[in-house]
């Protein structure tokens, strides 16, 4: 579903991603691992399309797709969906109104009519129901005010409404406490499908406990250096990331 | 002279001596006048005009209106009545409807006031000002014979809203009005009264708007102004607000339209614990040039202001902001909060703004502040990510910004009317770019 071959990405004249290649197939999830300042943040951003990223070499595809080529609404139309790390605060833009918005602006751009106000409180209000969160999130400006646990959750409730082909969840679990993670969690699993692919990005083993990854990496100054299965996460747990610095192809420089 | 002022004179000659001299108005009205004439109009000096210069207004000729101008009814039909009507500066009791107007509530035009011996004409219009910088409040002393007198009896309140209408209708020529107001409010009266300021087809005219605000110990007015004319139009309006005791303010200054258009908003907070919680929003696009200036005045023990105002620039359009609070010896527990934030769309557009705070008591609270930045990139990518486009982001964002101020009116209802006005001039503008 989603194929990376050899990126390159500059930001502010640095390089951040230095020969990226990944795979991931319909259906599965993939957790990518890394040290602060490998790259993790920065590769989600790039496939959702944030600008100040500069892809100097390499293709993203999404179901034959080149995403690159596409402005960031394009590819979320195209099924991307970035839980971001620290979701942005929107004073004045009641939820319920934006995530309207969103949903009806990705069908138009496949080409699918927009739901009307009945349809679509009807698609919230089982969503709501499934994610066993409340009506008056809805309510609310855009994460105005919202904790830290109702952002994130607020991250996963638009993850279950827009329906993405590939999600990616940008350290979700940070700044999260055991129960909000599991909240998260939950969100997430109940999302899995045969259709739907996922890309957990985390610093720490412990979200990985809840969201069963079937294949881990682990990502270190700019490129894949491991994978794995879901063992490779408690290999990193147990020894830390200094052991995956030796790892690191020569040539590379070395600064986990 | 000055073309302007030349033709100010002019207009002044061409009115009736009945009209002039009209309850013993004549002597104050030529006294204006002689002021505005010796003193001539306000140079790049004048601290009032620094950042709004009538260069270009000064070399332009004005007429009065002379032939009763058409309106189109269909165009006023989202205003429902109770509403006085003026249509280039002249009372049209053919639109004007009074009906559901309730008992203990009095509204008539001021042309309709100084044919009778209706005192109140000679209450508004025989002030003087005295500042040189004042020169359209003396215009408009000289000048003014229209516009509303509205009146709330003691204890009266009204639920239904009063819609004061001034329509700029395209003419032979461009024309200069002037028109005089009076909002009172009666011990614990209440209203909400809506000021709209619009157009029917595109003109280049001059309107000049002095109200008086009265609120009696007690009274509590809500008040939107809609300032929507022409691209061509000038508007010079300014509001003195007197409130007694415990009285409360809420205002809201839409400014979405005219090529010059300023406001002049003084507020008297005079008597013990009176509020004034007053709003508004510039959109300066397009070649507009929007200037608002605040003089509120904290005058007596533990009163309160609340001042919200966001200002958009864009292309070659310029918002001009000057936040002027006082508090006075004496008025110890006051607390002023003025905030004035500004989106700064284009590389030619431009905004000023200015807080002031001159504070001669003790015991006070006062905060003001000033930002002018760009629309939030993080935010913008945010909403993009979830798959809406860019114009759209953008006027999301805009609008959510410019609507703030709404909240002050505490009236939901009608802050989204005035909210859904806001909408459809960002619907009309291009932010893909």
């Amino acid at each position: 579903m989603l194929k990376i071959e050899n990126l390159y990405v500059r930001v502010a004249g640095k390089d951040i991603l230095k020969g990226l290649s990944l795979e991931i197939g319909a259906g599965q999830v993939h957790a990518i691992m890394g040290p602060n300042g490998a790259g993790k943040s920065t590769l989600g951003n790039v496939i959702a399309g944030r600008e100040g990223y500069e892809v100097v070499e390499g293709t993203v595809q999404l179901d034959g797709v080149d995403l690159l080529a596409l402005e960031p609404e394009q590819r979320a139309a195209a099924g991307v969906f970035l839980a971001f790390q620290y979701p942005v605060e929107i004073p004045g833009v009641n939820n319920t109104y934006f995530l309207r918005t969103a949903l009806n602006a990705q069908r138009k751009g496949r080409g699918e009519p927009e739901l009307d106000s009945m349809q679509f409180l009807k698609r919230v209000r089982e969503k709501l129901a499934v994610l066993d969160l409340k009506d008056e999130l809805l309510h609310r400006a855009v994460n105005e005010g919202f904790s830290g646990g109702e952002k994130k959750r607020n991250e996963i409730f638009q993850l279950a409404l827009l329906e993405p082909k590939l999600a990616i969840l940008d350290e979700t679990d940070s700044g999260l406490d055991i129960d909000a993670l599991k909240a998260v969690a939950d969100g997430v699993n109940l999302m899995r499908s045969p259709e739907r692919a996922f890309l957990v990005i985390t610093h720490y083993q412990r979200m990985l406990d809840y969201i069963k990854p079937d294949v881990v990496h682990v990502l270190a100054d700019g490129r894949i250096v491991e994978t794995g299965g879901p063992e490779l996460a408690l290999q990193l747990e147990e020894h830390g990331y200094a052991w995956v610095k030796d790892r690191i192809a020569p040539g590379a420089s070395a600064r986990a | 002279m000055s073309a302007l002022l030349d033709s100010m004179s002019a207009g002044f000659d061409a009115l009736p001596a009945a009209l002039v001299d009209a309850q013993g108005l004549g002597a104050p009205r030529r006294a204006a006048l002689a002021a505005v004439l010796a003193d001539g109009l306000p140079g790049p000096r004048s601290e009032a005009w620094k950042y709004t210069s009538l260069r270009a207004l000064s070399a332009r000729r004005f007429t009065a209106a002379d032939a009763v101008a058409e309106v189109d009814p269909a165009a006023l039909a989202d205003i429902p009545p109770p509403r006085l009507v003026l249509v280039n500066g002249q009372f049209d009791a053919a639109l004007s409807n009074l009906d559901g107007l309730p008992d203990g509530v009095e509204l008539l035009a001021l042309s309709q006031a100084l044919q009778g011996d209706d005192g109140r004409a000679v209450a508004v219009l025989g002030r003087r000002f005295d500042r040189p910088d004042e020169l359209f409040a003396r215009l408009n002393g000289a000048l003014a014979t229209d516009g509303a007198l509205l009146r709330v009896a003691a204890g009266v309140a009204v639920a239904t809203p009063v819609h004061l209408v001034f329509v700029g209708v395209a003419a032979a020529g461009d024309l200069a009005m002037h028109l005089r107001h009076l909002v009172e409010l009666r011990k614990d009266a209440s209203l909400t009264v809506v000021e709209h300021h619009v157009a029917q087809g595109e003109h280049r005219h001059l309107a000049n708007h002095l109200v008086h605000v009265h609120l009696a110990g007690g009274a509590r007015l809500v008040h939107a102004r809609v300032q929507d004319e022409s691209t061509g139009a000038t508007l010079l309006a300014r509001t003195d607000a007197v409130l007694a005791s415990h009285s409360e303010y809420r205002r809201v200054d839409l400014e979405l339209g005219a090529g010059l258009s300023r406001h002049e908003l003084n507020v008297a907070l005079q008597g013990e614990g009176a509020v004034a919680i007053a709003g508004g929003m510039l959109l300066a696009d397009g070649r507009r040039h929007l200037d608002t200036r605040l003089g509120v005045e904290h005058q007596a023990k533990n009163t309160r202001c609340e001042l919200p105002w966001r200002g958009l620039a864009d292309e070659r359009g310029r918002a001009v902001f000057h936040g002027g609070i006082t508090i006075h010896a004496g008025a110890d527990g006051s607390d002023a909060a003025l905030s004035n934030k500004n989106l700064l769309l284009s590389d030619s557009a431009e905004i000023d703004t200015q807080p002031v705070l001159v504070i001669h008591a003790d015991e006070v609270k006062a905060a003001h502040g000033a930002t002018v930045g760009r629309l939030d990139e993080t935010a913008l990518f945010y909403l993009r990510s979830r798959g809406i486009g860019l114009a759209q982001a953008r006027a999301l964002l805009i609008q959510a910004f410019l609507r703030e101020p709404l909240a002050v009116l505490g009236d939901p209802a009608l802050a989204e009317t005035l909210g859904a006005l806001v909408t459809q001039h960002l619907d009309r503008k291009d932010l893909s770019a």
